[in-house]
């Protein structure tokens, strides 16, 4: 078992926050992680992408260009890292700012690739969270390969949220369930 | 107690170690990219009857770190490249004086202000002399989380037993990307300091601590002093090695470098390449017996494929361990974006064909 | 039986001064000396011995001293008195050591109120390395770089320390003084006294600034360098600028 994840979009997007948290859930159950963020000067609005390797066995480079997952939260992710999925890997991609029927090559890609099309923004927004886009994203993930069990990931969103803001707890899994059932739902 | 598995970065690892170590000051200067470590020695420090201060520069931070030193308390500051070379006027100092300091260096890009990215550019100045004179300081590389928090911690011993700086070399991918590590109780040993430290003279003839040797002969005992210093502290030398003696290829690598050198190891291993991987964890003093063990034991002739996030400094001193018994071949890679395996290794094949 | 009216300090070591002859270096140690004995802090002093004329501190005054690197005194002494806060932390420096390398080292201390106490000797210029200009070298004063005299259109104006520290929050005594008297040894002593005690009783940075004669490189006889003094007191004002201690002694003894 080894994971390669991208998560990419833009700053703000709470990229960086969904991959420490799916870094932090797999080494609650057990896994070997390494959690790499793509850091710059800016804080808000550029783009932001960060790598987790989850695997059984010691991870040494804790960079890889060809990734077997990815999930991509908007449209110059996907231009970016698109390209670089390994053969037969998956992506989920926000289908709200990346629309199927925009991409040109779509069948190609669908051929080579399990392409996941999630509308997360819409997702979050029916819970009135626009914010939680990621936790739908990191719950589609979650679903999809169930890397971690859900006591793990609890464990790992409270660990992260703190003290101080352990009133996002709920939110944060009311989307992360959205996301997992939509996979449910629309994906067998 | 359970050993604490917890995910930290890097430099949060670094913080932890100290303060297993029990260090009580730190004195620094704001630089990314390893400002979570004063940041937390700020929030932790305090807590357990120690002290943080951010002083008005680096210059000022590394002598608060000798003051503190001087009379005996566990010290030490953290910074990353430019920061460190304001530094070195007093690291020279603190090697003269003696004094078991530990600093950390998070390396980016250089020369100048370079950029924020990974780099190797500083292992000249850590391993041959960060400073004026004829002195060195230990230098451990950590090459992941758990190395980074356990040499810290031992860092600590290391300088006090041999009463001399000891530099943790780490770089901005190694800072800022997060790891488990396994907190545990790490043993480290405290070294009495009451026969040099500066404490007050109580009951003692007053202490001199200095580094000012007019006459030329206590100069050079001085001198001579230090140097068999350095040559007792090659028992301390750590390496990782992999090597089974048919290879004819030894990738060469330390840091965050290695790990992903290593990455290329298992790829070209798994493909039936002759290849083995070594890597040195203390920079000074090199592990250079354990490259002519390499060496003696070679079934083939051997090339050493030195990968670095520079233009070439420890290919240097694996030249001088390998000395022309075999060929050193240097795979640079300028202090800027550290490359992905898949691109490394494309580069590595070329030499090994 | 007669009282003893002089004697040798407990706290001075009896080697040779190697200053030389009219310098005023040795009379500020053993006043340093006397201070450090009748407050009874010998054997919890550390000092702090910097790059200069003085940095042979530690043949002199018998306490245990550390030597910091040039302009950094103030800096290590904060280090030391952070780690081991017991400790009497005092440091001696020169014009140059503490007013132009190791400026933002002093102000930084001055600023944080760091209690420590330091000792400046003012010569006006670089002793130790021949007599260069430094930046408390008075206006029109000639120096081996300043062959023609200090031009303060080119070098600007000696900066006064003893006054720009007393307009500091965290300093609790600031002052300039001479030895080149009897009557200004004693003021001295007195005021050396409470540079200490700033730091004795918590009240912050205690600041003491010495103007000192050099006539080796003032190229004059002992005797006029000694005078010359006089004339330096013109531009440098002799004084307490600032003190929070006599103010404490008082609402002690109330």
């Amino acid at each position: 078992m080894r994971i390669e994840l991208i998560i990419s979009g833009f700053g703000g997007q709470g990229i960086l926050f969904a991959g420490n948290l799916i870094a932090l859930s797999a080494m609650k159950e057990g896994h070997q992680v390494t959690y790499l963020p793509v850091y710059g000067p800016e804080m808000r609005g550029g783009t932001c992408n960060c790598t987790i390797i989850i695997s059984q066995n010691e991870i040494a480079s804790p960079l890889v260009y060809h990734p077997s997952f990815l999930i991509i939260m908007n449209y110059p992710s996907f231009l970016k890292f698109m390209p670089n999925l390994k053969k037969g890997g998956s992506s989920i991609i926000n289908s709200d700012l990346v629309k199927p029927e925009e991409i040109k090559n779509l069948q190609i890609l669908q051929k080579k690739y399990k392409l996941y099309f999630v509308p997360v923004n819409s997702l979050a927004e029916t819970i009135n969270a626009p914010m939680l886009a990621n936790l739908c994203a990191l719950g589609a993930f979650y679903q999809i390969t169930k890397i971690f069990n859900l006591k793990n990931f609890k464990e790992a969103l409270k660990e992260t949220l703190g003290s101080e803001r352990s009133h996002l707890f709920e939110p944060n899994l009311k989307a992360f369930n959205l996301g997992a059932k939509y996979i449910n739902q629309n994906f067998k | 107690m359970k050993a604490k598995k917890i995910l930290v970065k890097g430099v949060e690892a670094i913080a932890l170690g100290a303060l297993e170590a029990n260090c009580k000051c730190y004195f620094g200067y704001p630089i990314t990219p390893q400002n979570e470590i004063p940041e937390m020695m700020a929030r932790e420090l305090p807590k357990r009857g120690g002290v943080f201060l951010q002083a008005e520069s680096e210059l000022s931070a590394i002598n608060m770190v000798l003051g503190a030193c001087a009379v005996g308390v566990r010290a030490m500051t953290s910074s990353s490249s430019p920061g460190i070379s304001l530094m070195c006027e007093s690291f020279s100092y603190i090697a003269a004086l003696e004094l078991p300091a530990v600093v950390v260096n998070v390396m980016r890009g250089g020369p100048g202000l370079g950029g924020i990215e990974a780099s190797q550019g500083d292992y000249f100045q850590a391993v041959k002399s960060p400073g004026h004179g004829d002195f060195h300081f230990m230098v451990l590389a950590p090459y992941n989380a758990q190395e980074a928090y356990e040499l810290t911690a031992k860092a600590f011993e290391l300088a006090e037993k041999y009463r001399n700086p000891v530099m943790i070399l780490s770089d901005a991918i190694l800072g800022q990307m997060k790891e488990p590590i396994i907190l545990k109780n790490l043993k480290i040993k405290e070294y009495p300091k009451n026969d040099w430290a500066l404490t007050g003279a109580k009951n003692r003839p007053s202490r001199i601590i200095r580094s000012l040797f007019l006459d030329s002969q206590e100069l050079k005992k001085r001198n001579l002093k230090l140097k068999n210093k350095y040559k007792k502290m090659e028992k301390e030398i750590l390496f990782e090695v992999s090597v089974e003696n048919n290879e004819k290829a030894i990738l060469v690598a330390f840091g965050s470098m290695a790990r992903i050198v290593k990455e290329v190891y298992f790829i070209l291993k798994n493909k039936g390449y002759p290849v083995g991987f070594f890597r040195p964890i203390t920079l000074f003093p090199f592990p250079v017996k354990p490259i002519q063990k390499i060496l003696h034991n070679a079934k083939n002739p051997l090339k050493f494929l030195v990968i670095e996030l520079n233009c070439g400094q420890m290919v240097e001193d694996v030249k001088l361990a390998v000395n022309g018994k075999a060929e050193v071949i240097s795979l640079f890679y300028p202090p800027s974006v550290i490359p992905f395996p898949e691109e490394l290794e494309r580069k590595i094949k070329k030499w090994i064909k | 039986m007669d009282k003893i009216a002089f004697k040798f300090p407990k706290s001075l070591k009896s080697t040779l001064f190697h200053y030389c002859p009219g310098c005023h270096h040795s009379i500020v140690h053993r006043l340093l000396c006397e201070v450090i004995d009748e407050l009874e802090i010998q054997e919890k002093s550390v000092g702090i011995a910097s790059i200069g004329c003085a940095c042979f501190l530690y043949f002199y005054i018998d306490v245990d001293i550390l030597e910091a690197p040039h302009g950094r005194a103030c800096a290590a002494a904060t280090g030391i008195k952070r780690a081991k806060p017991e400790l009497i932390v005092f440091t001696y420096q020169g014009d140059g050591d503490f007013a132009a390398i190791g400026f933002n080292e002093s102000f930084h201390s001055a600023l944080r109120g760091e209690k420590i106490t330091a000792i400046m000797i003012n010569n006006t210029l670089y002793g130790m390395t021949g007599g260069q200009v430094s930046p408390t070298t008075v206006p029109y004063q000639k120096t081996t770089t300043t062959p023609e005299g200090k031009n303060p259109a080119y070098y600007g104006y000696p900066p006064k320390i003893a006054e720009i520290f007393s307009n500091l929050e965290g300093v609790a005594f600031s002052g300039r003084f001479a030895v080149n008297t009897p009557k200004r040894v004693l003021e001295t002593k007195r005021a050396l006294k409470k540079a200490f005690l700033a730091q004795i009783y918590n009240l912050g940075f205690g600041y003491i600034e010495i103007l000192s004669s050099c006539p080796v490189n003032w190229k004059l006889d002992p005797i006029k360098a000694n005078k010359k003094i006089d004339e330096l007191i013109n531009f440098y004002t002799l004084g307490v600028f600032k003190d929070k201690v006599e103010n404490f002694l008082k609402k002690e003894k109330n």
